[in-house]
């Protein structure tokens, strides 16, 4: 037997989970391609929590709820630390998967190809996980566990990401790699966040998605940039320097030796833009 | 129940909650403008609007709804007022199938911003994906929907003009593809398909599985009763509608079942138990020593070989100045019309009513009449409007299987594909390895040419022989080639059965020839183009099958594109990091079958009430036939184009007009409109006893005839109905001349060649390997213009067909079936192009007419392959040109 509920408030959403499993649905983007003409099983749609929609800024952070539509994002204005998360928005599927495709389920999803991961990385995002037992937070880097694989307990639900006020500062840009120009699936993609002082790197994050299992930001990278200049931390950025953090494969879309090339070149591509 | 605001209107809905809205709209509440292509948000051809906002119904609940306002394209307002006169003005919908998808991602811009530019409504319109059009009218459209609607048609000589779409009307409304109309309580069939390339299988208790509740009926290989083979070429038909043990390629239909309106889908639940088979993957396997043969009576799983033998190749290249060699290796292409097959089935007393998506009326209703064992009048096909076809939907998909279960039940039942369905059983473009040598002498004359193909024609035969034959006669480009030795077979594996696509081989023959040409242009140190002109076929010319050739129209698309090539070469410096080139290619086709008869019947009648009716018996798959064949017989006849009532397709009432395929229509029926035009116009002539420059009108079903001050009336109603029913008909045929192919394959394979050659300016990203494409224009020599605007519309849709052939798809069984794996090109991936349009006029087309539909993406693939040599020195040796090959291919280069 199937059921549906579309609670409006988060208690009763809780308990519903905590009740029996069920498929959580938020957008739809990832859960209908793989459905029939319904979406069949027990299923706890969040759609209906006005808690989890929106952009607000909170102590401590910027707090984005789980189920904000990719445009949302995309349209709201927000600081520059966050113009490569508004770019990844504009890029992932077409305007009707960001219409309805949320930031939560992509988290969710954990697809080593999300868009939405590389921007987040770089803003330092935690995501906060509810259940009956109250709430935890955690770094989405430890919430991604590999392909389609979270630290999301049973009877959970990611409530929000948040953007700590530390990582609202800089600049960040996001750079995407596909075979074609929109609707498509990243070959690799970059997300990169910085301040300059001085004309040099004070502070800098880079990630890179779709060249190992979960989207990875580059500590060891960044390390070594900080203190140059843009045009001289870019040249340091090499296919070796990344072979360290990145294990890309081989798969339809291009070789994985190609995608360390291409993810070296976005990284440099994005250190330049924080010479202009 | 699930209440919601429906164009406007309040409705509810009894469904469950997590119903796709697409499914609610066009199951439930009778709404069948939304259209599916993928259910997995890849194409967009459902998209509605919610609160304004675009969506894919497809990926939404309908709980998700409730409460809230639902626009489709059944939707009436100012804004797809405006959009719909801007679509058919600028011919923006061909197929209409992505249309309704178009117009509401539109909708939803055009409220945010009335006034878009082509890069805003490109982001906007990404999500939705069109395989006719090429986009670039849609686009315009969006961005110009202030303009006045249509304009009347012209009461004078259609021919020239740019008329929008005669049946354009529907398509900007949602028109009736395949999965839109069925009958009530019709059973839905469900295939089950081999998940394996090769497997055995054994079925198990199927009595127990059709006892099922929701369960009608289950068929079998065992049920069919008559010649359970289809083929479109009769001597090589071979194919099963549903498969007896072995299955032979992945997406193989092995059993039937016919299922209640609502039940649930049983299928997993099937018994049948698998063993897979060792399977021949590629051609190479299926050729070595001792491989098993797929079908016992073609040694050396081939199928056929194709030849064209003229002159001594081999010594002509021996002495010839210059010679390069070279090979190149394509993939498989799906067609990825946005409409997967579909349709629906009845019995008329004793007559059996399938209505489908076809390209092929009469061949449907031959292939399904011998599979059920029916004579052919008992079969009526009548096609719904078509999704796309591309050579696909000329093999039978869905239509002997609903033609089996309304036989056998004598209940109505509908089918429908899903897209991983489609894209598993359905034809595709052969994958060809080719090889070979081309020289010249010291003056850059071409001398002889060797080559050799080898095409993957997959499990079963299809358009395989086609391909086997098109590719040796045109080998050569339209080049004079003196000396010609061209061998092209197509070998049996276990893929998917690949048969015709647009242009049946020759696209994958003309990459390999126009990118070798480009090697020998440069080893005879000449200009590509002056090259290419120093070599065009000219009139008095013999072709390499010792056609002597008449209105060569090839000289007059290069020199067309001459001033183009010479700004592009002299271009603008490329921006840092990137390498600007410039590439271009040549094609010809013959136009129509290969040196076999293919006749087009028309017929043209006015009833008793002085209504002109058209039987038009060429179906329209977006090309634009219930256009152009009406404009053609307008002119023939003397009556305007808009008098005219148009009937069919429809093996019931419509003569023959072959099969869409092969760039016949505008020429072989387009001939057949313009004789029944013109002897309708003499038998009115004679009654009216007027001579051949009187002036026809037909008002308020009054027929005149003027001859300067002299006025006629001819009383309709008077006059007794004829053998058709009609108070004045003419019926006439028209089957191109051409003469057989011996065994060196001279002769005269096709009455009329059209001609054509593209210009591509592209950028490539040095360290990506990526590419832009800046501009690519395109001189195509139709003999005579019948419909600029519907000529444009084939020529960007071929090409946008030819950057995907080029750039990105791959079709690899079990992994990319899909249209998020499985890439086509988008708005953001096709340039603008500047269509010039030559007109050579043939002898043998209606008013000198030369076919155009497969032409048009001969030349891409090449002229972009062209173009990134010329930029960075890569040369490919095998599509498509992902960016990590291009890369791997300018580091092979040194560049």
């Amino acid at each position: 037997m199937s059921s549906y509920a579309r609670p409006a408030g988060m208690r009763e959403a809780l308990e519903l989970l905590s009740a029996r499993p069920c498929r959580v649905l938020a957008g739809g983007t990832d859960l209908y391609p793989l459905a029939g003409a319904e979406l069949g099983g027990d299923v706890l749609d969040l759609t209906a929590l006005s808690d989890l929609r929106g952009i607000r800024t909170d102590p401590g952070g910027l707090r984005i709820g789980a189920c904000t539509s990719w445009s949302e994002i995309a349209e709201t204005p927000l600081p520059a630390a966050l113009a490569g998360l508004q770019a990844a928005a504009r890029q992932i599927g077409g305007r009707q998967v960001q219409n309805s495709g949320t930031i939560g389920g992509n988290l969710c999803n954990a697809s080593p190809a999300a868009d939405g991961v590389p921007p987040l990385l770089v803003l330092e995002a935690e995501v906060e996980l509810v259940s009956p037992r109250g709430s935890r937070r955690m770094a989405l880097a430890d919430f991604l566990l590999g392909p389609r694989r979270t630290a999301l307990a049973a009877g959970e639900i990611l409530a929000a990401v948040i953007l700590p006020d530390s990582a609202l500062r800089g600049t960040s840009t996001f750079l995407k790699l596909g075979a074609r120009a929109y609707l498509v699936i990243s070959i690799t993609m970059a997300a990169l966040r910085w301040e300059l002082e001085g004309g040099r790197f004070r502070r800098l994050s880079l990630a890179v998605g779709a060249c190992s299992p979960t989207a990875r930001r580059l500590h060891g990278l960044e390390a070594a940039l900080i203190g140059l200049p843009p045009s001289e931390a870019a040249a340091r950025v090499t296919e070796a320097a990344l072979s360290a953090d990145l294990a890309p494969i081989d798969d339809i879309r291009a070789t994985g030796a190609y995608r360390l090339t291409a993810a070296a070149e976005l990284l440099r591509r994005g250190l330049r833009e924080a010479a202009a | 129940m699930i209440a919601f605001t429906l164009n406007g209107e309040n409705r509810a809905t009894e469904a469950a909650p997590t119903e796709r809205l697409s499914h609610v709209l066009r199951e439930r509440l009778g709404l069948t403008g939304t259209k599916i292509g993928c259910e997995a948000g890849d194409c967009g051809s459902c998209t509605v609007l919610v609160e304004g906002r675009a969506v894919c119904a497809c990926l939404t609940p309908v709980a998700q709804v409730e409460g809230r306002a639902v626009d489709t394209v059944e939707a009436q307002s100012p804004i797809l007022t405006r959009l719909r006169a801007a679509f058919l003005r600028h011919g923006a919908a061909q197929c209409g199938i992505c249309t309704p998808g178009m117009l509401m991602a539109a909708a939803e811009l055009l409220h945010r911003n009335p006034a878009p530019t082509m890069a805003e409504a490109e982001v906007a319109l990404g999500g939705v994906l069109c395989r006719c059009t090429g986009y670039r009218k849609i686009l315009a459209a969006v961005c110009d929907t202030e303009g006045a609607g249509p304009a009347p048609l012209p009461e004078g000589n259609p021919i020239g003009q740019r008329l929008p779409r005669l049946d354009g009307a529907a398509k900007v409304a949602g028109d009736l593809f395949g999965a839109d109309v069925w009958h009530e309580g019709a059973l839905v069939l469900r295939a089950i398909r081999s998940p394996h390339a090769h497997a055995a299988f054994t079925l198990g208790d199927l009595a127990g599985f059709a006892a099922r509740p929701g369960v009608a009926a289950v068929f079998t290989a065992r049920d069919v009763p008559g010649r359970n083979a289809f083929g479109v070429i009769p001597q090589f038909a071979d194919q099963p509608a549903i498969a007896a043990s072995p299955a032979r390629f992945r997406g193989e239909c092995v059993a039937l079942l016919a299922l209640e309106p609502d039940a649930a889908d049983p299928s997993a639940d099937f018994p049948i138990r698998w063993e897979p088979l060792p399977a021949l993957s590629s051609p190479a396997e299926a050729e070595a020593e001792a491989a098993p043969l797929i079908h016992p009576d073609r040694p050396g799983n081939r199928l056929i070989e194709g030849r064209v033998r003229k002159g001594d190749a081999a010594t002509a290249l021996a002495r010839s100045a210059h010679v390069v060699e070279g090979g190149i290796a394509t993939s498989f292409v799906e067609h990825a019309y946005i409409e997967p097959e579909a349709g629906s089935a009845w019995m008329e007393g004793d007559t059996l009513c399938i209505r489908a998506c076809t390209q092929a009326p009469v061949m449907d209703q031959e292939e399904t009449a011998a599979i059920l064992a029916l004579p052919k009048h008992r079969v009526r096909i009548l096609p719904s409007a078509v999704g796309g076809g591309f050579g696909s939907k000329l093999d039978v998909s869905v239509q002997p299987l609903l033609g089996l279960v309304a036989l056998k039940t004598g209940r109505p039942c509908r089918m429908v594909y899903s897209r991983a369905e489609s894209m598993a059983s359905t034809t595709k473009r052969h994958p060809a390895e080719m090889q070979g040598r081309i020289g010249c002498d010291a003056e850059g004359r071409i001398t002889g040419m060797e080559f050799e193909g080898r095409f993957n024609t997959g499990a079963y035969s299809s358009w395989g022989p086609t391909v086997a034959n098109r590719v040796p006669v045109h080998v050569s480009g339209p080049y004079l080639t003196p000396h010609l030795t061209a061998r092209a077979r197509a070998i049996h594996t276990h893929g998917p059965v690949s048969g015709a696509f647009r242009g049946f081989g020759v696209p994958q023959a003309a990459i390999w020839q126009e990118t070798l040409y480009d090697r020998l242009a440069e080893a005879a140190g000449l200009d590509r183009l002056e090259f290419r002109l120093r070599n065009a076929l000219r009139d008095g010319d013999a072709s390499a099958t010792g056609h002597v050739m008449e209105a060569t129209g090839i000289a007059a698309c290069l020199e067309a594109l001459r001033p183009h090539w010479q700004r592009a070469l002299a271009g603008e410096a490329s921006a840092p990091g990137m390498r600007r080139g410039v590439g271009i290619a040549s094609c010809w086709y013959g136009c129509g079958n290969t040196a076999l008869p293919n006749p087009s019947t028309i017929r043209i009648g006015l009833t008793a009430a002085g209504r002109l009716v058209l039987h038009q018996g060429a179906t329209d798959i977006g090309q634009g036939s219930n256009t152009v064949i009406p404009q053609i017989a307008a002119a023939a006849l003397g009556l305007p184009v808009g008098e005219f009532t148009l009937i069919g397709p429809d093996t019931a009432l419509t003569p023959d007009a072959g099969k869409t395929s092969a760039s016949r229509q505008t020429f072989v029926s387009g001939r057949a409109a313009q004789a029944a035009g013109a002897a309708l116009r003499g038998r009115i002539l004679r009654l009216a006893n007027a001579g051949e420059g009187a002036t026809l009108r037909l008002s308020d079903g009054k027929l005149t005839v003027q001859e300067g001050a002299t006025l006629r009336q001819i009383d309709l109603s008077a006059l007794p109905a004829d053998a058709f029913g009609y108070a004045l008909s003419a019926e006439e045929s028209y089957d191109p001349p051409t003469t057989p192919l011996d065994e060196n394959g001279q002769g005269r394979p096709y009455a009329v060649y059209g001609f054509g050659a593209q210009m591509v300016e592209l950028e490539v990203d040095s360290t990506l390997g990526t590419l832009r494409l800046l501009k690519i224009t395109a001189a195509h020599d139709l003999g005579r213009v019948i419909n600029p605007l519907l000529a444009e519309g084939q020529i960007e849709g071929g090409i946008a067909q030819g950057i995907g052939l080029a750039l990105m798809e791959d079709y690899l069984p079990g992994r990319t079936e899909n249209l998020h794996d499985y890439l086509i090109p988008t708005t953001g991936d096709v340039p603008p192009i500047e269509s010039l349009l030559i007109e050579v006029p043939d002898a043998d087309g209606p008013f000198g007419a030369k076919g155009l539909g497969e032409h048009v993406l001969i030349p891409t693939a090449p002229a972009i392959l062209n173009a990134i040599r010329h930029a960075t020195g890569a040369e490919l040796t095998r599509l498509p040109a992902l960016p990590h090959r291009i890369l791997a291919a300018m580091r092979e280069a040194g560049r």
